[in-house]
């Protein structure tokens, strides 16, 4: 059984591997970065080390958050050794659900998140998509 | 090491390096007397001593090692066992090596101490296996390996493991370890002559101890800490210079100093000669030009020049091409060489040095040269450019053409170079690493590539500007020098040719590009107008910004890969104060708004071919009074500026002696029945201009520009003088006819000829 990382976005609860996790940043001052993809919400400065932070929310295509809702930053590892920070709106619970709970994602999810969620996790009382971290922290170039 | 050549010093530390690796391999082949890989490498270490002893001609070390290496040679093809008795003599080899490599280290000769006695028992070793020769001196032991040689290896040959025999052999070890090392009058004494032979040259390090080989990983976490470092130094910087604590001010004035001399050193342990990398080429260059039958000479000057690892890895390609290249297709066969008067044997000189804080490398042969109306013909007849515009660039504009992408100038594509990929690709490597590239060419004598790369990559002082609420920094490499306008200077200063805003250095149009317009941010009035000047690609602009800040020593950090794709910046780096800028790409961001004035060039060509005659490039140029009249640049030969005092007159005209011939000057204004304001003693504005075979001076009052122009908006409105007038830059401009101009010239045949 593997640990989850959970958190919430525009209400839905995502998760990813407590392995893939960093470290999580409450808010950060960010340094934009002109002619980007929208979903980069800028430079972060991780004790020396220079993190491009996503807006997760658009990246899949959610309405973007409200103007002085509060938001995290979650660094995930990603496979070439580098960071991504990836903004969501809150943290949540380090969860261990069974493996039995695990399913594909429904038809039904919206294709850009689906794009995104490698499995659904029944709990008691809601879903846990599993992000793609790998997925999640490319973007594509603008054509 | 007076006296000692470079090639001895190399062979000492690597053979000193080798001989410590020996020591531990043969104790541990003791252990393990099966082990081939350890046989092989003690093989190969004695073997390259000997070989290089044999060609540095140290024939005491040679001898030695031979017989060592072929007593190795048995042990390795399982003619002879190991035995504790054979390692000590192989152990002795190394000894009397290492003091054999000390005397050479310390005179530079071999000294002369013999080593007969340990040749001639390891010759008996070498010969204890044959049974029929076990007669020498160290006898007793050759005698007991002899008989017990041969009367077990027959057994391991056959089905017995190696394994086996050892455990046989193992109890008599100690009794033959004792008896080689006491019948050993030479070594024992050497082993002990040895620390009182090098403790005179205690002083100075000997040259295994001063160098050491250190993985390269190391040295780049090495530097990444330093970069830490420097970035912690500023930030501590810009804290103690917002207090007044004069202690504090003293520590970091002192961490100040520290960091940068570890700054530098760290970088210098990260140096490599050039030589490294040139090493490769004359085998290169000797392949190809026997492969393309020429005879080519390579000459190198300066290979002890040093740059960074990381960037003379990055140059190795784009140069070994460059090398190709000259040989491919700058130096001609013996043949044409022959014809065109020069020695059948090219030369190709590669010189390296320092300068202004760069590398400079240029590669200069001495073929067939570039001829540049060539490359205009050819990138023409590709498309790539249209003819007017190919006819305007300069000489050496129009060389630079080769670095185009997709131009390439060998007419056959050989297997050697010549693919239309190559040069732009070279200059995209160049850039890439910072450094810049020109070609020079003297069509005849021979072309000149210089290369100009940055000492190192990690840390570059660079320049802090700001646009909207970002900041930036620019590597100062790419900065030749700040202007600020206040409003009032930037109103008159700032001149629009085409919609494009330009501005006037010191007589030359310097083309503007505002930062936040190539970032995408919002536009905004300023007050004081920010110009750093950039030198890119071979050409200089002025990149207007916000505010100009300061310069900082910047560590420079990749991009993550979702940012990779953006050009215009180099990276990214941490600012004093903790935040993170971005790294402008000046050369990415001159590619940018010049790929726009390309592919407006290319819709001039478009429109050319669908209304012809609509479209000109047109020399602007100013009248008295502020009118302004335009020349087809088709008829413009040169600009010229010429002193009052040479123009002399012949008859009702003035003419000037010019290139041995006698110009006839017409003065514009008057032709387009101006009042003719010139100025008393300024030189003359003449625009050499050219009809057939004629010639005439057309002096005006200024030069502003050339434009390449859509001449829609025209009106019939001129003053007889001219091809009526049109709209040119925000201007109404006269358009010149210039066979009117050459008709009020009178006797065309008479004047404008060859005197």
């Amino acid at each position: 059984m593997s640990q989850y990382c959970t958190f919430t976005l525009d209400g839905h609860l995502f998760g990813v591997p407590v392995s893939s996790v960093q470290e999580v940043l409450r808010a950060q001052a960010l340094t934009s970065v002109p002619l980007a993809p929208s979903e980069v919400a800028g430079l972060l400065n991780l004790r020396g080390q220079i993190v491009t932070s996503l807006e997760l929310r658009a990246r899949m295509g959610l309405p973007p958050r409200e103007a002085d809702a509060p938001s995290v930053n979650v660094v995930v590892k990603t496979a070439d050794g580098s960071a991504v920070s990836l903004v969501v709106d809150e943290i949540g619970d380090v969860i261990e659900p069974p493996r039995e709970a695990f399913e594909a994602p429904p038809e039904t999810v919206p294709s850009s998140v689906r794009a995104l969620v490698s499995r659904v996790c029944k709990l008691d009382r809601q879903l846990m998509l599993l992000l793609d971290t790998e997925r999640a922290a490319q973007v594509l170039e603008p054509a | 090491m007076d006296g000692l050549d470079e090639i001895i010093g190399e062979f000492l530390v690597e053979s000193h390096e080798n001989l410590d690796q020996l020591d531990s391999d043969l104790v541990a082949l003791e252990q393990d007397p099966g082990s081939t890989a350890l046989l092989a490498s003690v093989f190969r270490t004695i073997h390259t001593i000997k070989g290089t002893s044999g060609f540095l001609a140290f024939s005491v070390l040679e001898s030695v090692t031979h017989v060592g290496e072929s007593l190795l040679a048995r042990l390795r093809d399982g003619d002879l066992t190991l035995t504790p008795g054979l390692t000590s003599l192989l152990l002795e080899v190394v000894d009397a090596v290492r003091a054999l490599l000390t005397d050479i280290e310390r005179t530079g000769a071999e000294g002369d101490r013999s080593y007969d006695d340990l040749v001639a028992r390891l010759t008996a070793a070498l010969e204890g296996e044959e049974p029929a020769a076990p007669a020498a001196t160290g006898a007793e032991d050759a005698i007991e390996v002899g008989p017990e040689g041969p009367a077990e290896l027959p057994e391991a040959d056959d089905d017995v493991p190696v394994l086996e025999v050892v455990p046989d052999e193992a109890p008599p070890a100690p009794v033959r370890a004792l008896a080689v090392a006491e019948p050993d009058p030479v070594a024992e004494p050497a082993a002990e002559e040895r620390p009182e032979a090098t403790e005179p040259a205690e002083g100075r390090r000997s040259v295994a101890d001063s160098t050491i080989r250190v993985d390269v990983t190391l040295l780049d976490s090495l530097m990444n800490l330093v970069g830490e470092l420097v970035l912690t130094r500023n930030q501590m910087l810009q804290n103690a210079a917002a207090r007044e604590d004069v202690d504090l001010a003293r520590t970091t004035h002192r961490l100040n100093l520290v960091a940068g001399e570890l700054q530098e050193g760290v970088m210098r342990t990260r140096l490599q000669q050039i030589d490294t990398l040139w090493s490769k080429l004359p085998r290169v260059v000797r392949d190809l030009s026997m492969q393309l039958g020429k005879t080519v000479q390579l000459e190198m000057v300066g290979r002890e020049t040093e740059l960074d690892k990381t960037i003379l890895e990055a140059v190795r390609d784009p140069l070994t091409h460059l090398v190709r290249n000259s040989i491919d297709h700058g130096i001609e066969s013996p043949a044409d060489r022959a014809a065109a008067g020069k020695p059948a044997e090219g030369t190709l000189t590669l010189r390296a040095f320092h300068a202004g804080g760069q590398v400079s490398i240029e590669i200069t042969d001495d073929g067939a040269g570039i001829h540049p109306d060539r490359l205009r013909d050819k990138v023409v007849s590709k498309g790539l450019m249209s003819r007017e515009a190919a006819d305007r660039l300069t000489d050496h504009e129009a060389t630079a053409l080769i670095f185009m992408p997709g131009f390439s100038t060998a007419s056959a594509l050989t297997n050697v170079s010549g693919r239309g990929v190559g040069m732009d690709v070279v200059k995209t490597n160049i850039e890439r690493i910072g450094g810049s590239i020109d070609l020079s060419s003297d069509p005849g004598r021979g072309t000149t590539v210089r290369i100009r790369i940055p000492l190192t990559l990690a840390i570059i002082p660079a320049l802090v500007v700001t646009a909207a609420a970002n900041r930036f920094a620019i590597p100062q490499v790419n900065l030749l020098e700040l202007v600020r306008l206040d409003a009032a200077q930037a109103a008159t200063a700032i001149e629009n040719v085409h919609g494009a805003p330009v501005y006037r250095l010191r007589g030359r149009l310097l083309p503007l590009v505002d930062l936040r317009e190539q970032l995408g941010l919002d536009a905004v009035e300023r007050e004081t107008t920010y110009v750093v000047v950039l030198q890119a690609d071979n050409q200089q602009y002025g990149l207007v910004v916000d505010d100009i800040l300061d310069t900082e020593e910047i560590v420079v950090k990749p991009l993550g890969n979702q940012l990779r794709h953006l050009p215009l910046y180099a990276g990214a780096t941490i600012m004093g104060d903790g935040a993170v800028a971005l790294i402008l790409d000046a050369t990415a961001i001159a590619r940018k708004v010049g790929m726009a004035l390309e592919s407006e060039l290319n819709a001039g060509a478009d429109l050319d071919a669908a209304e012809a005659g609509d479209v000109a490039s047109v020399l602007v140029v100013e009248l008295g009074g502020g009118r302004r009249a335009g020349i087809p640049v088709s008829a413009v030969d040169r600009l010229e500026e010429i002193a009052l005092d040479l123009v002399e007159r012949a008859g009702h005209h003035e003419v000037v002696q010019y290139r041995e011939q006698i110009l006839p000057l017409v003065r514009l204004d008057h032709v387009l029945h101006g009042d003719g304001a010139y100025g008393e003693d300024a030189p003359l504005q003449v625009v050499v201009c050219r009809k057939g075979e004629q010639r005439a001076g057309v002096v005006v009052s200024g030069i502003l520009d050339i434009v390449e122009t859509n001449l829609s908006i025209r009106t019939a409105l001129d003053s007889s003088g001219g091809d009526g007038s049109a709209v040119i830059a925000g201007h109404v401009t006269e358009l010149v006819d210039i066979d009117q101009v050459f008709a009020g010239l009178p006797g065309h045949d008479r004047l404008a000829r060859t005197a």
